[in-house]
């Protein structure tokens, strides 16, 4: 199908953006790289009034080092953030996520920001942000905040993002440990069934401390705090603990039990690579 | 803001104004205004590459991008493409390998094979079957695509 008839806006800064969005309230959507967006549009699922076109927003774009880490900036396209070196270098993570993401034709326009503000459960990206712990800074009409990744997703598409605000960047800690990610999808490029992205610190021989967040298991990316702490014990007791982390829902792909099983198949997997790659 | 937009951009190298709808997407633009009906569409959600065409040099999906969007912007399509000769070992290896049966998908998998032997001249097979995973073709079985793929990777690592 096609997309519903809307009125169009390019604003070129910040500013007339958010203005924008607070004169049209909720018949305003942002349309950043669209690949989320349009789809919705074109199968009638949104008829907004009005798009805001924010990819000339020069203060989006951008990956930059910090002290501590790495800011990327909301219009990132997630071709460029798996091709940056000062990501390979602080937070491979990503770099690792991104070949996961859909298809090239599809990494070339979406963005960073995008996958935030979209908050799909078995997307990649916010699972990502969440093991960094990422903050997330936002702009609105009452100026800029900043938002713990670990607070930002709510729900099913549902974020801690005001109707009148805009996602501006992440600032993202130097990841602090070996790049934990693994993902099951029936094909290539699709949505996860059920993923892993996290990172683990492996010293003598054990994993001496991880971060698990899941994704495509919950109605979002959960961090995997019980199975973390279980991993001092034994691998059979952090899969175990999952139990107490996890809240799996059914979808098209599997059942929560099913969903459940393959998380605990994901950690063994995962913790066995960390393992094999230090050793 | 008014109902309709004028754009301008550079389609094929030749420079194209039109006022349109924004609801007019990339792949209805060319097909409709531009009369360039060698890219298909089909899912309209992404899903399927049909539409496949180059936005300043990368290939996105011609359904996920409004028209409006790419004033300025330049476009390659099948057509231009063809007709340059950039994709004409692809074009070659395809016919001599017969992964061309019904030809619905083939301007979009051109396209995405030749993007993916632009930033990986030595692709593995599995490689080409990842970077294809967002076409889908319906009849050849895929093989025969991966064949002439992996038979014009060849050819060109030997010119150069």
């Amino acid at each position: 199908m096609k997309a519903p008839p809307f009125r169009y806006a390019r604003p070129r800064t910040l500013d007339a953006a958010l203005k924008l969005l607070a004169d049209e309230g909720d018949g305003a959507r942002l349309l950043a790289g669209g690949q989320s967006l349009v789809p919705a549009l074109n199968m009638r699922l949104l008829e907004p009034a009005l798009l805001i076109d924010i990819n000339g927003l020069s203060e989006l774009t951008g990956i930059a080092e910090t002290a501590g880490g790495i800011r990327v900036g909301a219009l990132t396209r997630h071709a460029a953030l798996g091709a940056s070196t000062i990501v390979a270098r602080r937070a491979p993570l990503l770099t690792a996520a991104v070949p996961f993401i859909a298809h090239e034709a599809i990494r070339n326009r979406g963005t960073f920001g995008g996958s935030m503000a979209q908050a799909d459960p078995a997307a990649e990206l916010p699972a990502c942000i969440v093991a960094l712990d990422a903050q997330l800074e936002i702009a609105g009409p009452r100026g800029r905040r900043c938002a713990a990744a670990r607070d930002f997703f709510k729900g099913v598409y549902e974020t801690a993002l005001a109707h009148d605000e805009i996602l501006v960047a992440a600032e993202i800690p130097a990841q602090r440990g070996a790049t934990l990610f693994l993902e099951l999808a029936r094909r290539q490029g699709d949505y996860a069934i059920a993923g892993l992205a996290g990172w683990a610190a492996v010293r003598q021989d054990r994993i001496a401390e991880a971060r698990l967040v899941f994704f495509g298991t919950d109605i979002r990316a959960v961090e995997a705090k019980a199975a973390s702490a279980a991993l001092a014990t034994s691998l059979d007791a952090a899969v175990a603990a999952l139990d107490r982390d996890l809240t799996p829902v059914a979808d098209l792909n599997a059942s929560a039990a099913m969903k459940r099983h393959l998380a605990g198949a994901l950690l063994r997997r995962a913790c066995a690579a960390a393992l094999t790659r230090a050793a | 803001m008014s109902e309709t937009v004028t754009i301008r951009l550079t389609v094929n190298g030749a420079p194209v104004e039109r006022t349109i709808a924004p609801r007019l997407n990339l792949v209805d633009f060319l097909r409709d205004e531009i009369g360039l009906t060698g890219t298909h569409w089909s899912c309209e959600h992404g899903a399927c590459g049909a539409c496949t065409v180059r936005v300043d040099g990368e290939i996105v999906r011609g359904c996920l991008i409004f028209a409006v969007q790419l004033d300025g912007a330049t476009v390659e399509t099948i057509e231009g493409m063809s007709e340059s000769g950039a994709l004409a070992d692809l074009q070659a290896a395809f016919h001599a390998r017969n992964a061309v049966q019904c030809g619905f998908c083939s301007a979009g998998m051109l396209l995405t094979a030749d993007a993916l032997l632009r930033h990986n001249p030595a692709p593995s097979r599995d490689e080409i079957r990842a970077a294809l995973s967002g076409n889908y073709c319906r009849c050849t079985g895929y093989h025969a695509i991966v064949d002439a793929v992996a038979d014009a990777a060849h050819q060109r690592a030997q010119r150069r």
